[in-house]
């Protein structure tokens, strides 16, 4: 289910039957994991360090930490990387849009420890920094799959909507927007993945999220906590994208 | 369903609806490259007037083509509609008025049949009512049934529905000039025979101006009132009704690109009506017949396929009227081209039938 997130927009199989089927995986599989998580804690005997963190308080706490910056981070991006994209892809300078999506593939695979330390180290620590380094970080891929969304609509599609006597605003509002709708809905969908994961790491710059918790469980040595932490991430990025697959059929276009 | 021979007298009757276009010396000159792609190209298309470019792919027809709806902008030259200079007209709206269908046929994969078709009535401000009306007349025209096609995706369509929908989409707001770039390039050859035969029937109650871009030779000569063969930069090498075209090649090139078997090819715009049937009697019966409203093509056919001297003809209400043989048909021929010698009296022999 995870993998779904990183492929390039390709429609995924919908077979009516085996669709909600597949539909229905990924919460059983969160639900059972987290029942177990919890069944698991319970035979344990936590010590005064355990227990200060394996509260629901704290870990309500982390855990709304975490999704705020997610969401928040997920929200600018969209905001800002797509009109972005469709800036980039009415300029009929093929240098530039070559340009850009050089720099976007190789964005992809700047490590993100390294993004948002440099940017704390140059910067401040925080909430802030967390977020503009998340923001950074993701939107590379809905820029770029916004491009590409655009560019992968049939030349005839788009000649025959000029042929009609379309404006280029029409052709790119009625036409060109809603065909490229499935790809940048994938491009969103990777970044807030990749966005749960890299938020583990705000807590090296003390932004907080449940990296607190992973990073503590190491350092101490607890390991329920680490693990608690690590699967709770996992969870999270698993219902993400489960709710963002569900977006995507929604929003796809009928009729593609 | 034959062509008719005199397509030249049918187009005077039926010139009320379509519009002149003139292209005057137009010439395309793509920056960076030292030939034209068309070079200085004048053309007259008479209102109602079907008029096919045909030529080799890279010859320029489809870019002379699209320089009537200005997808593609001439260098140089004008080009007018009815007396109207379409380079001094906003192109959007301009493009409103000219009905177009490409080969790929370009639906629109997001948007219902209905939905696709009411593109341009939208554009041009149509009320809903009378955008829906016109949706289901166009569709019954090129025999869709309105109920069961109007809400379906065109990913639910056939390639020849999908065509017919193009067809259907480029007429909705009755422009009086069709641009058709090989619109039935990419289907199978017996929906590809469908529809131009539908197509026909049409354009017979429409009488639109249109420019069809094919390669195919053939279906130049089945639809076209008159065809202009290009070579390369668009150059016309010859500008004639298709009987002429066949009967008489201006050169080498035009009778190449007819290619072998140009009195078959004629024979596909003469109906039997045309030929001096025998008696009834002459033919020896049997269950192969063919109708008057056949070309001389189809009774040809039907003669090689029995190895029978004649076949019976029947009338409208299937009553034998006369008797076909080849003979009679290579008389049609013969006194179609006056300029060639004395049509053979005996059967046709195989070495002059392509003459």
């Amino acid at each position: 289910m995870a993998f779904d997130a990183i492929r390039d927009g390709t429609p995924s199989a919908r077979e009516a039957g085996l669709g909600a089927l597949k539909r229905l995986t990924a919460p059983l599989i969160v639900l059972l994991v987290l029942g177990l998580l919890l069944w698991w804690l319970s035979t344990l005997t936590l010590d005064s360090i355990e227990q200060r963190t394996l509260n629901w308080d704290y870990i309500i706490a982390r855990t709304r930490e975490h999704l705020g910056l997610t969401i928040v981070a997920s929200f600018l991006v969209a905001v800002l990387a797509i009109p972005t994209g469709i800036l980039l892809s009415r300029t009929t300078s093929r240098p530039i849009r070559a340009t850009v999506l050089g720099i976007a593939n190789i964005g992809q695979a700047t490590p993100a420890v390294g993004v948002i330390i440099l940017l704390a180290i140059i910067w401040r620590t925080g909430y802030t920094t967390a977020l503009v380094a998340l923001v950074a970080y993701s939107f590379l891929p809905v820029l770029r799959n916004t491009m590409i969304g655009l560019q992968q609509v049939d030349e005839s599609v788009r000649e025959s909507a000029k042929g009609m006597g379309m404006t280029p605003n029409q052709v790119l509002l009625k036409i060109e927007l809603p065909l490229a709708v499935p790809v940048i809905l994938a491009g969103l969908r990777t970044s807030l993945v990749f966005t749960v994961g890299v938020a583990t790491i705000a807590t090296f710059i003390n932004a907080g999220g449940l990296g607190d918790m992973i990073v503590n469980g190491l350092k101490l040595q607890r390991y329920p906590v680490l693990i608690t932490g690590a699967v709770l991430v996992a969870c999270i990025a698993l219902i993400i994208d489960w709710i963002a697959g569900l977006a995507e059929d929604k929003l796809r276009p009928r009729g593609t | 369903m034959p062509k008719q021979a005199n397509t030249a007298i049918l187009q005077i009757s039926r010139n009320t609806s379509g519009a002149r276009i003139v292209l005057d010396t137009v010439t395309k000159t793509y920056p960076g490259q030292p030939t034209p792609a068309v070079e200085a190209f004048s053309m007259t298309a008479e209102p109602g007037e079907l008029i096919m470019f045909v030529g080799p792919s890279g010859c320029g027809k489809t870019t002379t083509m699209k320089m009537i709806n200005r997808i593609i902008e001439p260098t140089s030259g004008s080009i007018t509609i009815d007396g109207r200079d379409i380079l001094s007209l906003d192109p959007n709206e301009l493009r409103r008025h000219i009905g177009y269908v490409i080969q790929q046929i370009g639906l629109f994969p997001h948007m219902t049949i209905a939905e696709n078709i009411a593109v341009v009535p939208k554009l041009l401000g149509w009320s809903k009512e009378k955008t829906k009306e016109r949706i289901d007349e166009l569709l019954t025209t090129v025999e869709l049934n309105p109920a069961e096609f109007a809400n379906r995706y065109p990913k639910q369509l056939s390639g020849g529905q999908q065509q017919r929908v193009g067809v259907a989409r480029a007429l909705a707001a009755d422009p009086p000039v069709m641009l058709m770039d090989e619109p039935f390039g990419a289907t199978d050859p017996i929906t590809r025979e469908k529809l131009q035969a539908e197509f026909l029937r049409l354009q017979e109650s429409m009488g639109k101006t249109i420019i069809f871009v094919t390669h195919d030779f053939d279906e130049a000569v089945r639809l076209g009132d008159r065809i202009a063969v290009l070579s390369d930069r668009s150059q016309i090498e010859q500008f004639d009704t298709p009987a002429n075209i066949l009967a008489a090649p201006a050169n080498e090139y035009v009778a190449s690109f007819i290619g072998r078997g140009a009195a078959i090819k004629r024979l596909v715009l003469i109906p039997i009506t045309e030929a001096k049937l025998g008696s009834v009697s002459a033919s020896p019966g049997g269950p192969i017949t063919v109708s008057l409203n056949d070309s001389l093509r189809d009774a040809l056919d039907a003669l090689v396929l029995t190895g029978l001297p004649a076949l019976t003809v029947l009338d409208r209400n299937q009553k034998p009227i006369g008797s076909i043989t080849v003979d009679a048909i290579s008389a049609v021929l013969g006194a179609d081209i006056p300029t060639l010698a004395a049509p053979p009296l005996g059967h046709i022999d195989p070495t002059t039938a392509g003459a």
